[in-house]
Order: structure tokens, then sequence, then C-alpha cells
């Protein structure tokens, strides 16, 4: 297995499933002679053409309605916001057109379509590009939702995105982008959406985590271990929705102490509904009430003073962790 | 229009349902919210579709079908069709951002798609001297080099002429039109509207009186001695028979099970045998 990185495990996804399909094309801003923001894209124009890879104007409502448009019609585009937070201005063909289509039209009408790029902060760009949209995405009944967070889970359930016949909204990560990881060079290597993965076994409490904060878990699930001999259980969710709730009761059952971190504001965050589920299905294993880090319940801030206090970091993930032992 | 050609509207959807060969039995049946609708009840007045027929529905939110309509065009350019999208808007629709974009993305990319704003005067219950600046409305398509024209929507042979062209410029040049087509309503904007307060009796008794499309059309057809009164009388019982039987199937008809509430959501749900994926997908407040 070779060692690439995130940002490289996501370009194989796309070329091979460019290469496999037809009707799958790349459609976004500067993804095609720019080789893309972040150069997830690098040298997809040069090997499929500009047919495949269309550069599209800063134009997110015309382009992701045009691709929802042609899945409509039985194509397959992915299509790429430079940031998570420009779709915004593209709401009502996510939220509307793509997620309610097949249910208004009593299922005559599939959207098989992949929107994705990055949705993080941490890279002090201020409120407006730092947006983490998973919660509400996962509240849109139609939609699928996923944050791979390692180079093996970008390419996996890209590819599993790609071939999906569902709408999928996949949030990425810029500081992700250069992590390095083994990844299968497999052409078939498929993560399946609803997987969640252990991504390192404990006994003592279990963190459970999305996208980066899984990085920062695993993190502190070492500082847990080496300074106080505590052993953490990670669970990566991987996928939002669908959701893996059995491995979240598994590793609940398991340690009976549970800590949630995500990147998402609090109110009406992710983890506000992995906490609704585990009281309802597993209050008799907790040993102690559910605690969460999220990111500081304010816009996001530019100064990297602030910022890097605002999301959950090192320090105030084990602070919370230590409360709950 | 050609079966390669393809139709997308906003939320006033029935005429376009029964020109596309839509039944009125389903038609009906989904605004009665019922089981046999075309949208199985699901979709609603606003949310008619019937793929097999190329019509793509029936959107409920102004302007968002405009962007659909250019993907539409896109996918039949792309998979080599001589086909084209005809995108249905009201004149309120011409005010949202996203028409413009789509105005230059279906400019810049040599799109077949035909933007035909249904300019009934209204938006709801603003008329166009309160919600439009620099009319005609279709002008707005010059600011993308886009052929645009204006006509008169009760002179049923200028509209058919018109769509020729716009199809023969889409076809063959594979290029984009805007076609304000000038209608109007007789009825409210929906069944809220008690249509008291923005316009006057008098002018919809005008129009009903000089420019009604069905009534002018007859009497050309008298006319042209291709109806007789009692064609003419016929016609209308058929059509009114129509509607009552299926206003009565419509009734008969059961309502959607409970149980089907959560189908037709994802495909996946609704094709167990071929999932691949896992998980929850759907969360119950309780169960």
């Amino acid at each position: 297995m070779a060692e690439i990185t995130y940002r490289e495990a996501l370009n194989q996804a796309l070329s091979e499933e460019i290469s496999r399909d037809s009707n799958v094309v790349l459609m976004g801003e500067e993804v095609a002679q720019f080789k893309g923001s972040y150069k997830v894209s690098e040298g997809l124009l040069e090997k499929f053409g500009s047919e495949r890879i269309i550069d599209t104007p800063i134009s997110e409502a015309a382009f992701s309605g045009l691709a929802v448009g042609a899945a409509m019609m039985g194509m397959r585009p992915v299509v790429e916001f430079m940031f998570w937070s420009f779709s915004y201005v593209a709401f009502d063909q996510i939220f509307n057109n793509a997620a309610s289509v097949r249910y208004m039209s009593g299922g005559l009408v599939n959207v098989p379509i992949v929107f994705r790029g990055p949705a993080n902060g941490g890279t002090n760009v201020g409120a407006t590009h730092s947006h983490t949209p998973e919660n509400f995405a996962a509240n849109t009944p139609g939609l699928k939702v996923i944050c791979p967070s390692t180079p093996a889970d970008a390419k996996g359930m890209m590819k599993a995105a790609i071939r999906d016949n569902d709408p999928v909204c996949v949030m990425e990560n810029t500081i992700l982008y250069n992590l390095k990881g083994e990844v299968p060079e497999d052409e078939n290597f498929i993560i399946p959406l609803g997987k969640a993965r252990v991504a390192c076994e404990g006994n003592d409490l279990s963190i459970i985590a999305h996208g980066r904060s899984v990085q920062v878990a695993l993190q502190v699930a070492e500082t847990l271990q080496e300074k106080h001999g505590v052993s953490v259980e990670v669970l990566d969710l991987r996928s939002i929705r669908p959701l893996d709730l059995e491995a979240i009761l598994e590793t609940v059952r398991k340690t009976n102490r549970v800590l949630l971190v995500e990147e998402n504001k609090p109110f009406c965050g992710v983890d506000a509904q992995i906490a609704f589920l585990i009281q309802e299905h597993a209050f008799d294993h907790l040993d102690a009430p559910v605690k969460r880090i999220s990111a500081i319940d304010v816009p996001q801030a530019y100064s990297k003073a602030l910022e890097n206090f605002q999301i959950p970091n090192h320090d105030r993930v084990l602070a919370k962790a230590m409360e709950l032992l | 229009m050609s079966q390669d050609d393809h139709v997308i509207t906003a939320y006033r959807d029935h005429g376009h349902a029964i020109a596309v060969g839509m039944e009125m039995d389903e038609c009906m049946a989904e605004l009665y919210g019922k089981k046999t609708g075309c949208s199985k009840g699901k979709g609603g007045s606003m949310h008619f579709f019937a793929p097999d027929k190329n019509f793509w529905g029936g959107h409920g939110i102004v302007g968002g079908q405009t962007p659909l309509g250019l993907g539409m065009a896109y996918a039949l350019k792309t998979k080599g069709t001589k086909g084209a999208c005809l995108c249905f808007m009201g004149d309120g629709a011409t005010n949202q951002g996203s028409f413009y974009e789509s105005l230059n993305l279906a400019s810049l990319w040599n799109l077949p798609v035909i933007y035909v704003i249904e300019n009934n005067g209204y938006s709801m219950g603003t008329s166009e001297s309160r919600h439009s600046a620099g009319e005609p409305l279709a002008r707005r398509g010059e600011a993308f080099d886009i052929d645009w024209s204006v006509h008169q929507g009760h002179d049923l042979y200028e509209v058919r002429s018109a769509i020729h062209k716009a199809l023969s410029r889409a076809r063959e040049n594979s290029r984009p039109s805007v076609l304000e087509i000038v209608t109007y309503r007789y009825r409210g904007h929906s069944v809220a509207d008690p249509d008291q307060t923005y316009r006057s009796k008098e002018e919809i008794e005008e129009y009903k009186q000089n420019k009604d499309a069905i009534n002018l059309f007859r009497d050309t057809l008298l006319k042209e001695g291709v109806l007789t009164d009692d064609k003419i009388q016929a016609l209308d019982k058929a059509a009114k028979d129509e509607a009552e039987a299926s206003a009565e199937f419509a009734l008969a008809s059961p309502f959607p099970d409970v149980s089907e509430l959560m189908d037709d959501v994802y495909w996946e749900t609704d094709n167990p045998e071929q999932k691949s994926s896992s998980g929850t997908i759907f969360f119950e407040s309780s169960r």
C-alpha cells in the first residue's frame, strides 16, 4: 500500500471514477486550468479534457442547480465548492431541489450527485470561509452526509459517494489535505457509507468525533494514556447520515463514559443528536453524563489566538475528558 | 416539440402537465393528496412530475427551476442529442438571482435552453410596474447576448411561431432564447388570495372579453369553418365531463398509508436488495 496525502487520495478517487463511468464529470470554480484551489483536481484536466473537468464562473446557484438538473437526467456530476461556506448561495439548489425532488416526484426522479469541498475552521480565514454545515445538511432528509478524516477514508468514501444513487455531501478539511496515510491502490476500494471506525481501542472513556476532530481526539487519547494511564477509545463516525448508531452504542456500553467532539457549533450540532441517541438507547450504561466539546458558539474568529481556542483543540478536549474520569 | 425536447416549469404546472400528456386523473388525485396521484400524494399541486414524458416538474420555489432547466439542456448537449429544454417561469422569477446566473451560463456554454416567461402581470399580488425595472422583462437576455422577444399570449399562432424559432435556434445552433409571453390569470394567486386588493374586477373582465386565448382561437376556427357551434358545445362538455370524472376518481381514491411516509426519500432505502451503505438513515423522535 502506498502512503499518500488526503488530497492525493481524493484525486485518485475522482480520477478512477471519472475513468470508470462516462456520466461522471467534475465541475466547480478553478477545478480545471487552475488545478483546483487546493490542488485536489491536479492533473485531471490533462487526463480527461475540458468536457469532463469543467471550470465554472463564480456562480454557485447556477452550477449547483445545473448539476442537479443533469443528475435528474441521468448524469453523475461531482460539484466542488471551493469552501462549503460558499454553498450558502446555492442553498435552494441543494436543500430544496437535490434533497426533495425524489420525494416530491413519488420516487420517479433520482439525483445521483456529489457536492464536495472543505468545511472546516482553523485556517484563520474568518467567519464567511469557515462554516461546518454537516449538521444542517444531515437535518435534511434526502441528503447523505460524510466527513472522512483519513486519506484512506477520503478515497474509499468519495468513490462510494460517486457511485451512490442519492445526493451525497462530502465535507472535507483543508488542514487534512496534507495528512499522509496508507491508501489501497485497488480501483474497487470502497468504504461503504454509514460505517463508523474505531480509530483506537480503549476501555475507560469513549471519545466520539468526526472530521479533523478525530485527529485531535487521537492526540488526547495518547496524552491520557501516557500521563494518566487512562485507556481511551476513539470512534470516528465517518458518516453523519447514515449514522452508525450500533457502533456508537457499542463503545458506550464498553467504556460507560462518553465525550463528544466536533467542529460544529454546539446548538443543534451533530453531537446534540448523538447525545440524544445515547441517552435514549444506552442510558443504563452511562456512569457519567455525556459531555461535549464543540466550536465556541460565536461566528468563526479570524485571529489565530482566538480561532485556535475556538475550535476543539488538544487542551480543551483534554480538560473536558478529565472531568469525566 | 420532438421526443428529444424536455419541459420543466414552476409551481403553476397543471397546464404543462396536461400539455405533455399526463392524465387528468393522476393530476387531480395529486391535488387531493391521494395515493393514485402522479407523485403518490407526496408532491402536491406545485410538484407534478412525469419523467417518462420528459416533464421534470413542477417546482415550488420562484426561479429555483431555472438552473435545473439549464442542467437539462447541458445533459442533452453532453449526451449528443438534438433536443432542447423549455424552462417555463413567471414574471416574478425574473427578479431572482439564480435566473441571471442561469442566463450567463446558458450563453457562455451555448446551451439549448429556452426560458419562457409567462408574464401574467403579477407576482402574487405585486404588479409588474411595482416589481420590475427595465421592461420588457425578456430584454434582460440582451445583457448576455441571448436572443429575446415578446409575444402576445392570446395569439396562439404567434406563440407557436416564436417557440418554433427558439427550438430551431436551440437545435441547430445550440443557443438559448428568452421568450416573454404576455398573458393573464383570472383567479387569485392561490386559494389563500381573496383577489380584492391589487387589481380591479374591470381589468379581469376586460381581459376575458378581449384577450382570452381560448375564446379568440375558437372564434378563428369558427370563421374558418373548422368548428361549428355544435362541435364547440361537444368539446366543452367533453372537457367538463373529464374534469368531473377526474374529481370523482380523486375523491374515491385512497389516501396513501402512513406506512408509505418514509418511501421515496432515498433510492437506496427503496432498493434494499442493492443497498451498499449501512447504519441509521431515518431518525425517529422515538421508536
